[in-house]
């Protein structure tokens, strides 16, 4: 399942992540430009995203509730903020600088929990303006080896929210799982559409290793350029691994920004040390404190809607589906319907594994009466579990009464008496076979369940099928 | 030799005679600029003269006169703008290299405003480079003259549009003023110079300087004048966040209503009490006008402002930092001058080197260096501290008194090259103007005869928060006493 | 720390302007010596908070008067000399 390699012995991963997001309000954070991907270059402009001289902002509305919409969905405390100017020079940045949120952010002290338990320290999830884009012309189109670089400045000005989680993951699927975990939040909560292919989602990983048993924290390389989840597993992978090999030479990782390469699989030095960067961060004297009202908090608190761990946790409870069952039908949104069919008295685990084994596309016309309906046919043994499963599929095709399909499908319920006349006859017919049987030979059960199967043109029960032949085993 | 007219026609008038039908925005404008076009090459107020586009806006508020269509309240008077405030369309430069031949594609709120009033802009006014400087003389297309001694320099940074005032080519002008760089100009040019609160008038199209201390403001002959203009631009601005939500206080309202009454406040320090530098003639006149005042009916005491004597050293610490962010953005790649480099940080270096001059890069290093690591605390976080101080000193004056008085500039008009060897010297001539910038309250200069060297003087008036109404009061009360 | 400014200075104008900024700087020494501990930092004089406006769409700027003031445009974008080093 995963390409990654194990560390070798004795080591620790340990990593931080730092998210990105856009959000998906109307117009930039700043100023009223269209926030929209795709448009035309530097046709969303005006004097506020460009930073002509002269220009001011204005603080979008939506964009802070997003913003602690999200950040309370993270279970973070939402405090008065500043934002502040992060001093530095790029083409992409139309004022060079960024406004940003630095010692006092909107959201702090959050976590985020993962389906096996594990659970994410959030620092942080402040506010910033996203920059402008550039695009490298000549070499290969990368930046090193460019001739000349053109910037749209579309982009510059969207609201971003960037989301920090303390040093606390240390495996490569916990890393992916809480990426993957983020997005569900944030299209559960409607703030952003989270995709990475388009960048309103992007993933930077604080990389160190150290000793296992060591709690210290080693050099840590900011990998960025990260931009899908499987190459958030394989940029850690590398990087840790070239951690590791430095340390084993008897050398170290230097304290570096580093580029993910995902054609040739592997980081590259970004900046050089020297051009460490002092950002002179200083309150905005363009822009006001926020202070969020209690009011305005908790109006937020009670429109969230049920998030995915809470969705999942409620399967767990109410329904008595297995955590994993219950991981993957909140994945695939179908946790609504299990819990439904739960409330209308059918049993949590049986309807868990017909979705999770049977319903993969979807539930379709399935409604929760029928679904139901079908469920109490299948625990009343009036239909096999086969049966069952071809009467689930003409229901999510097309819809209808589960008992009106089985008559009209001829399926019946075989009556037991039945099986064992037949598993009578088939003992006749086959001593041999039967005598490995009642020896304990599992293979030949599949001998006489085939056979079965076969008189009965599938419809027996295949449970009650091996339920008949153990008992007759037995007794 | 002076150049300022004699009996300039006030902005009210003018407003009121066009509207009236009584003269033309045409002619009036006609007469402003054949004063440009007679003595502008010896004073260089204007980096450019808006000459069509004037006359365009003069014929078409003419024609609406004629057609008895309505006009707004500042109908034909010519004023002058800043360069530093944005012109659609119109070269906007701060007079820099660096933005020479900028065509900026939108108008600052203030511009919109003028428009809507029906003023008629002459032209941009030079400045000191990015608005920093009290003589003009660190402008990057030379120096303006002062009308009254053209050998002297007119104040800054706002000198062009303090001279064209002072020199007729405009009944009114808007100035920026970030450490008294309106008022310093008005008192040594002879005219009216105001700073509104800050937040009563809108930045959103004001190049920036330094963001929590800029103000726009006019300039003008008279106080009634000014108070016209301070009523034209100031209010609400949805565009700019720091711009005040409720109405502006009218600066019209009570302009006769004399100073009866009024508990005035001389400050102290800034009668040489504390602060040194102050020339004995400008303290006279100080003097002369407090005096005058309390014979119109106010009551006029001394009171100290102890952290004034901080303003000068916090002020040269929290502007520069901010203009050093502020200036970040002239990097040559989307307008103004670009020197190529080999790369785009080389190219960033050679285009800000080239296209700086010396006060701006000087003032860029030492903001830079007051917010770098190591240093915020003590520098730029501790100025912004003394700000609270100085502004806690005045809340508290003005539990005890309605407005304050003080010295505008420390000194009359000053030749060419006079201050321009050690910058300390320069800066010292804001030191009775920046404690109004640090707290964000109103000032004014108001004219109060000359010096002893002949050379206007100008007395300040300082007021609370939005405190314009009784501050235009004090100023028109002391104008009349003149 | 000029070239976090992105200035070059000769030698002559590092030497004048350290000599300069250290002028400024002892007159701002006596700022140093207050004890502001007890002091709040002023970084806006108006007292106002929460200060925001509707996510609603208003009027863009018309690319080619934003190119034309350009230094230099391709294709709809403003164009720079190759950038070296990535995004801090």
């Amino acid at each position: 399942m995963s390409e990654e390699r194990d560390l070798p012995d004795g080591w620790e991963l340990v990593v931080g992540l730092e998210v990105h997001v856009e959000l998906g309000t109307a117009t930039k954070l700043f100023c009223g430009c269209p926030n929209q991907f795709g448009s035309e270059p530097n046709t969303n402009v005006c004097p506020t995203c460009l930073g002509l001289p002269g220009s001011l902002p204005v603080l979008n509305a939506t964009a802070i509730d997003y913003a602690m919409r999200l950040g309370r969905a993270l279970g973070c405390d939402v405090n008065p903020s500043v934002f502040a100017r992060k001093n530095y020079f790029y083409p992409d940045m139309p004022k060079d600088y960024q406004v940003t949120q630095y010692g006092l952010p909107t959201n702090t002290d959050g976590r985020l929990e993962l389906a096996d338990g594990f659970v994410v320290i959030i620092e942080r999830a402040h506010i910033e303006e996203d920059t402008g884009k550039s695009t490298h012309v000549g070499g290969d189109g990368r930046i090193s080896g460019a001739d000349y670089s053109l910037v749209d400045y579309n982009r510059a000005g969207v609201p971003l929210v960037e989301i920090v989680t303390a040093p606390v993951i240390h495996t490569i699927e916990h890393a992916k799982s809480y990426v993957a975990e983020l997005r569900d939040i944030l299209l559960a909560t409607g703030v952003s559409d989270a995709k990475m292919e388009e960048g309103s989602m992007r993933a930077d990983a604080n990389v160190s290793v150290r000793p296992v048993g060591s709690d210290a924290l080693r050099t840590r390389c900011e990998i960025k350029n990260i931009n899908s989840i499987r190459s958030i597993g394989r940029a850690i992978d590398y990087e840790a691994h070239r951690h590791i090999d430095l340390y084993n030479n008897g050398d170290a990782p230097r304290q570096e920004t580093r580029h993910w390469d995902e054609a040739a699989g592997r980081s590259r030095p970004g900046r050089s040390k020297e051009d460490a960067e002092d950002y002179r961060y200083f309150a905005e004297p363009d822009l006001l404190p926020l202070d969020p009202t209690p009011e305005a908090v908790a109006a937020i608190d009670a429109a969230m809607p049920t998030l995915p761990q809470a969705r999942r946790a409620a399967l767990v409870d109410v329904a008595g589906v297995d955590a994993r069952d219950a991981a993957l039908l909140v994945e695939r949104g179908q946790d609504e319907l299990a819990l439904a069919v739960v409330q209308a008295g059918a049993n949590g685990e049986s309807a868990a594994k017909h979705l999770t084994n049977n319903l993969a596309d979807g539930a379709g016309a399935l409604t929760v009466a029928a679904f139901a309906g079908l469920l109490a046919l299948e625990s009343a043994g009036k239909l096999s579990s086969t049966q069952a499963k071809t009467v689930l599929g003409v229901l999510a095709a097309s819809g209808g009464d589960p008992a009106a399909i089985a008559a009209g499908l001829g399926f019946e319920a075989m009556d037991t008496a039945e099986l064992e006349l037949l598993v009578d006859q088939l003992i006749t017919d086959h001593p041999v076979e039967w005598g490995r049987f009642t020896e304990g030979d599992k293979k030949v059960q599949g001998f006489f369940v085939g056979q079965i199967m076969k008189a009965t043109k599938g419809q027996a029960d295949g449970k009650v099928v091996n339920q008949v032949l153990n008992a007759r085993a037995a007794g | 030799m002076s150049l300022v007219p004699e009996s300039p026609q006030s902005a009210t008038a003018i407003a009121a005679a066009v509207a009236a039908g009584e003269q033309s925005a045409r002619s009036i404008l006609d007469a402003h600029v054949a004063r440009v076009d007679q003595t502008e090459s010896e004073i260089h107020a204007f980096n450019h003269i808006m000459r069509e586009q004037a006359m365009a806006s003069a014929d078409e508020i003419d024609r609406r006169v004629a057609a008895g269509e309505p006009v707004g309240p500042m109908a034909g008077v010519p004023v002058a703008l800043k360069d530093n405030m944005c012109t659609r369309g119109v070269p906007t430069t701060c007079s820099s290299r660096i933005l020479e031949g900028w065509e900026p594609p939108y108008n600052a709120t203030v511009v919109e405003r003028l428009a809507a009033a029906d003023a008629v802009v002459v032209g941009k006014t030079n400045l000191d480079e990015f608005a920093m400087g009290s003589s003009t003389e660190n402008s990057a297309f030379g120096p303006t003259r002062n009308p009254h001694d053209t050998s002297r320099v007119p104040g800054g940074s706002s000198g062009g549009s303090a001279a064209a005032v002072a020199a007729g080519f405009a009944a009114v002008a808007l100035g920026s003023d970030t450490g008294g760089s309106i008022r310093q100009p008005a008192a040594l040019c002879g005219v009216v110079g105001v700073k509104p609160t800050y937040g009563a008038v809108s930045r959103y199209g004001l190049i920036a300087f330094a963001s929590s201390l800029d103000q726009i403001g006019p300039f003008a002959h008279t106080v009634a004048d000014a108070a016209l203009v301070h009523d034209t631009i100031s209010g609400h601005d949805p565009l700019d966040s720091t711009s005040i939500p409720s109405a502006a206080a009218s600066a019209s309202s009570d302009l006769a209503r004399g100073v009866e009454g009024l508990r005035i406040g001389l400050i102290s320090e800034m009668m040489g009490d504390g602060i040194e530098g102050i020339a004995p003639d400008v303290l006279a006149r100080t003097q002369a006008a407090a005096d005058a005042l309390g014979a119109a009916g106010a009551h006029v005491s001394p009171v100290s402002i102890p952290a004034a004597i901080y303003g000068l050293s916090a002020y040269y610490l929290v502007a520069p930092a901010e203009a050093s962010s502020n200036l970040s953005r002239y990097d040559g790649v989307r307008y103004g001058q670009r020197v190529d480099g080999a790369n785009v940080a080389q190219m960033n270096t050679a285009t800000r080197t080239s296209g700086f001059g010396e006060e701006v890069k000087r003032r860029i290093m030492l903001g830079t260096y007051a917010l770098s690591a190591g240093y915020y605390d003590a520098y730029y976080g501790k100025a912004q501290k003394v700000r609270t101080l100085i502004l806690e000193n005045f809340d508290k004056a003005y539990e005890d008194f309605d407005v304050l008085l003080s010295p505008t500039s420390p000194c009359t008009a000053f030749p060419f090259g006079d201050k321009t060897a050690d910058p300390m010297t320069m800066y010292v001539n804001d030191v009775c103007t920046i404690p109004s910038n640090l707290t964000g309250h109103p000032a004014m200069s108001v004219p109060f005869g000359v010096g002893s060297d002949g050379l206007p003087v100008g007395v300040q008036v300082l007021a609370p928060a939005q405190g314009e109404t009784v501050m235009f009061r004090v100023a028109a009360a002391l104008e009349a006493l003149r | 720390m000029a070239y976090l400014a992105r200035l070059e200075l000769s030698q002559d104008e590092l030497e004048l302007f350290t000599e300069q900024l250290g002028d400024v700087l002892e007159h701002a020494a006596d700022v140093e010596a207050l004890d502001l501990d007890h002091v709040e930092p002023m970084a806006h004089t108006v007292p106002l908070r929460n200060v925001v406006r509707a996510d609603v769409v208003t009027a863009t700027l018309d690319r080619d008067e934003v190119l034309g003031q350009a230094p230099a445009s391709e294709g709809g974008q403003f164009r720079v000399p190759r950038i070296l080093g990535e995004e801090p």
